[in-house]
Formats: C-alpha cells, structure tokens, sequence
C-alpha cells in the first residue's frame, strides 16, 4: 500500500518539480515502486524534467474524465523500470480536475505502488488544494529567503486545515525539504541560515539540497539529478532525503561554507 | 374593478453594521474646538462616514444635548444614533440605541438557551504555531498562543493577547473597545500591534525593542511597550 507524498510550497521556482522528480528516482533506484503525479494542469513541466515529454499519450485529466484508463496513462521511465510519470494536460485548466476524480486516480494507484508522489503546483487555488487534499503527509519545499518561507508556512497552515487527514482530525505529517541552500551566502547574512528557516516554520528537517549548477543541467538534459549525475553534492542530498523518507536514519549535516574553492580562495588572500 | 397587487415585495433582514463611535467630552465647547482642529488637519475624516455618538459617560441636559446635535450636523456630521442618552432627552431627532440590550433580553426571554454569558468571557488557548494567513478571531476574552505567530498570521481578541512565541504578525488587542487589554510576548518582531483601535506598525517600534520579550499597554492614546528581560 502506497504512501501519498505530496511536494508543496506555495511559492512557485523553488524547485518543487525538481524535487519531486530527484527524490521520485532516488526511491525507484532503491528498488520501490513510484508514480510521480504532475497536479500543474496547464503549466506541466514534470514531463519534461523526467524525460518523458515525447511519450505522453494520455494525461490525468484524461484519466479523471474517463477517456482513459489509468494503465493507459502510466508512463514508465526508460531508465528505471520502477519509476512512472501520469502526466498533467497541459490544454486543459485547473478546473478540469475534480475532487472525486482525483480521489479516484489515488486510491486506485495505492494498491500497486509504494510511493505516490503528487508534484503540487504554485499558489493555495484549486490545483494545490486538490494535490494536497489527498496526501498521507506532505514534502514542504522553501528556499532560504523571507518569501518562499512565509508561503511555506502559509501551505502548512493549508495544510493542517483543508486535508482529508486535517478533516478526520488526525495529524498531517509534514517535513521541509530546504533547497538552493548557498552556505557561502549563507555564512555572508544574505541568505537566511538553516536555523532561521526553521525557528519560523516548526517542522521537521527532511534535507538540505545546495545550490548546485547540477540541478540546472538535469533539468535541461531531461534527468532528475539523482540520475545524472549520482556523486554530485545535490544528488547525495536527495538521495540521503529519500533514504530519510523510507525511515532510516542518515546524520543530516548543514552544508558550511568551510571548504569551499572560494573559502579556501580567499582563505589564502587573507593570510 | 381592478384588483390590486402588491407591485413590491417588502424584505427585511437583521444585520450588524461597523460604525464610528464618537465620544464626546466635557465642556463640550472645549471638545467641538478639538473637533475643529481634527476637521482642519483632515476634511475628510467624517466624510461618508456613519458616525454614532456615545454620551454614556456625560450627564447632559436635554438643551445641551440638542445643541450638540446642532453643531455636529453643521460640521456635516451624520448621526447615525446615540448611545448612553436619556431617551427623554433624544426627542426623536436621533435614534437611541442600546448595545446588546436587546440581545440579552432576547435570551433570558428563551428558556431552551443556557445563559452562557459568563461562561462566553473565556480565554481562547492555542496550542500551536499561527501560520502566514490564518486569523483568530475571539471577541470576548484573552487568547494565548504556545507558540510563534507568523508573518501574516492575525489575531484579534476583545481582551489581553499572550504569545508564547516569536510575535511576526499582526496582533489587535482589546478589539471590543477594551483599553486594558495587554500584549504579551516571548520576543518581538511583529508587523502590527494595536489595543483598543491604538496602533503601531514595525517601522514605529524601536529597536531596542525588536526581537526582545515585551509587554504592551495603552497609556492614555499612546502604546507603551517594555521589555520583560
């Protein structure tokens, strides 16, 4: 029985897209089974940064409306057989995804994989709540500055009022995923540090992703990170967040600027 | 014969209407000079706006009453009713209105309603953090917050407001008129803070202040805050 993780952050470019498809990947490689849910009707983008974009057929709209089958939809990774992209339209609006029929898509998905992963889009309209709503626990992503962190905590507001899990009254678990972290910029004040992002936001600490140049080029290239280049700073981190998300237990470090080429740089002007 | 047919149907609805409360003082010459000034530095300050006079604090004869009405109308001034008169001394020029009155004999007049009027002056606790866009609303009574309240988060209490957090929001303390209300909080970077309509934005608190343990309280119009180190 799948686990429903939804990828959320209110803010859009924070790498939402990017993180659902490093950590979708890294889970697959392990062995699991994933289907990665692009909720961005109108705007999708998933397709895209896993590869897959020349192969979508048939989309979840497609699905919701009843024009095609779920199976017909699944579109399974060249590289990782047990990974697997539904597509969002990118014809249609937001409107054209339903509660029912997003509830539908889910529970039917649950019994044959064991991660769902919902890619939410930007904003708290229609498209976020609805890939939220359905989520056993939610993946917050912030970035290190004051707005991406106040959206954030506005979804986790969200989040623990409009779910199906806040309705029942059960606890939503949340965790933050904090990415573009630049612990040069960080250690200069103009970033906000790991503790600020967290003294404002209370919830627990998934991983943290460096601002990387990586990233940038597997999103071009069509690969999630933790594909292309697996020994990259950025891909060790998604890969220890989704180690840390099947529950082992892998020492979480804050990147520090101490060894860094420009450290060590201007280190040796210094002295 | 024609039969006639009501042309309009009549509908009526109960509702509740924000307006400005005016409390005037005595002498009240003394009091319509300050008004003068007020009206001389902003026009505009009563224009458009339905202004309700409050005299339950002053004893007025029914000439001085009336005068009053006079002079208000005069600076333009719509009255929209008075609170706290002599109804004999209203003389049907104003409508005399009575807060909450109504309501309360309503309630005692239905025996099914427990007189819950006591119980309702509660405090309001809340055992979690208050996110960038949630509002908490508590007319009557304090509320306490175990933890911090967000950037865009805002809490309105009819009494004193407690956070046992980082205050970033917005805070309105003795929203129901209540200038006793305080402000309490575990350090201080809130966007707004107010009690009893008296407010201060960031950019008023001093620094000295920002990031500090506080408390709040009204000082005559003003809003003192000390820290509590």
């Amino acid at each position: 029985m799948a686990h429903v993780l939804v990828v959320t952050s209110g803010k859009g470019g924070v790498g939402k897209t990017t993180s659902a498809a490093a950590l979708g990947a890294a889970l697959a490689r392990g062995g699991e089974r994933v289907v990665v849910i692009d909720f961005d009707v109108g705007l999708r983008n998933l397709d895209l940064v896993m590869g897959a974009e020349r192969r979508v057929v048939y989309d979840l709209i497609h699905v919701i409306q009843g024009t095609a089958k779920l199976s017909q939809a699944l579109i399974r990774d060249k590289r990782i057989d047990t990974l697997f992209l539904l597509a969002a339209s990118q014809t249609r609006d937001k409107d054209s995804l339903t509660d029912d029929g997003v509830e539908r898509v889910i529970r039917e998905l649950r019994p044959s994989f064991d991660w769902v992963i919902c890619d939410s889009p930007a904003g708290i309209e229609r498209g976020a709540s609805l890939a939220m709503r359905h989520a056993d626990f939610a993946l917050v992503v912030a970035n290190p500055e004051v707005s991406s962190v106040r959206d954030s905590d506005r979804i986790i507001g969200l989040l623990d009022s409009t779910t199906e899990k806040a309705k029942n009254g059960e606890p939503m678990e949340k965790y933050l995923l904090l990415t573009r972290y630049d612990p040069v910029r960080a250690g200069r004040g103009e970033m906000l540090c790991v503790d600020d992002v967290l003294d404002i936001l209370c919830i627990p600490l998934l991983g943290i992703i460096p601002e990387s140049k990586e990233v940038l080029n597997a999103s071009n290239t069509g690969t999630p990170v933790t594909l292309s280049n697996p020994t990259s700073a950025p891909a060790r981190a998604y890969n220890d967040a989704a180690r840390r998300l099947k529950g082992e237990l892998v020492p979480l470090v804050v990147p520090s600027d101490k060894n860094t080429l420009l450290n060590k740089l201007f280190g040796r002007r210094a002295a | 014969m024609p039969t006639s047919r009501p042309t309009t149907s009549f509908k009526f609805r109960g509702g509740s209407f924000h307006a400005l409360v005016v409390k005037p003082e005595t002498p009240i010459n003394a009091w319509l000079a300050d008004v003068d000034t007020l009206l001389s530095r902003s026009p505009g300050f009563f224009a458009g706006k339905s202004v309700v006079i409050d005299v339950s604090d002053l004893s007025l004869t029914k000439e001085t009453f009336l005068g009053l009405l006079d002079e208000l109308s005069k600076r333009e001034i719509r009255i929209l009713g008075v609170e706290g008169a002599n109804p004999s001394c209203v003389d049907g020029r104003v409508p005399f209105l009575a807060r909450g009155q109504t309501d309360k004999s309503e309630m005692s007049a239905a025996p099914a309603m427990p007189s819950s009027a006591s119980a309702s002056v509660s405090s309001l606790l809340i055992d979690a953090p208050v996110r960038s866009g949630q509002l908490i609303v508590h007319p009557e009574g304090d509320v306490t917050i175990v933890g911090s309240v967000a950037s865009g988060a805002e809490i309105i209490a009819g009494g004193s407001i407690h956070v046992y957090g980082t205050l970033r929001g917005r805070v309105l303390a003795g929203a129901d008129g209540n200038d006793r209300a305080r402000i309490f909080c575990r350090r201080l970077e809130a966007e707004l803070m107010a009690i009893d309509g008296h407010y201060i934005v960031a950019d008023q608190i001093e620094p000295h202040l920002r990031k500090a343990p506080i408390q709040a309280w009204l000082e005559g119009d003003a809003l003192e805050i000390i820290t509590m180190d």
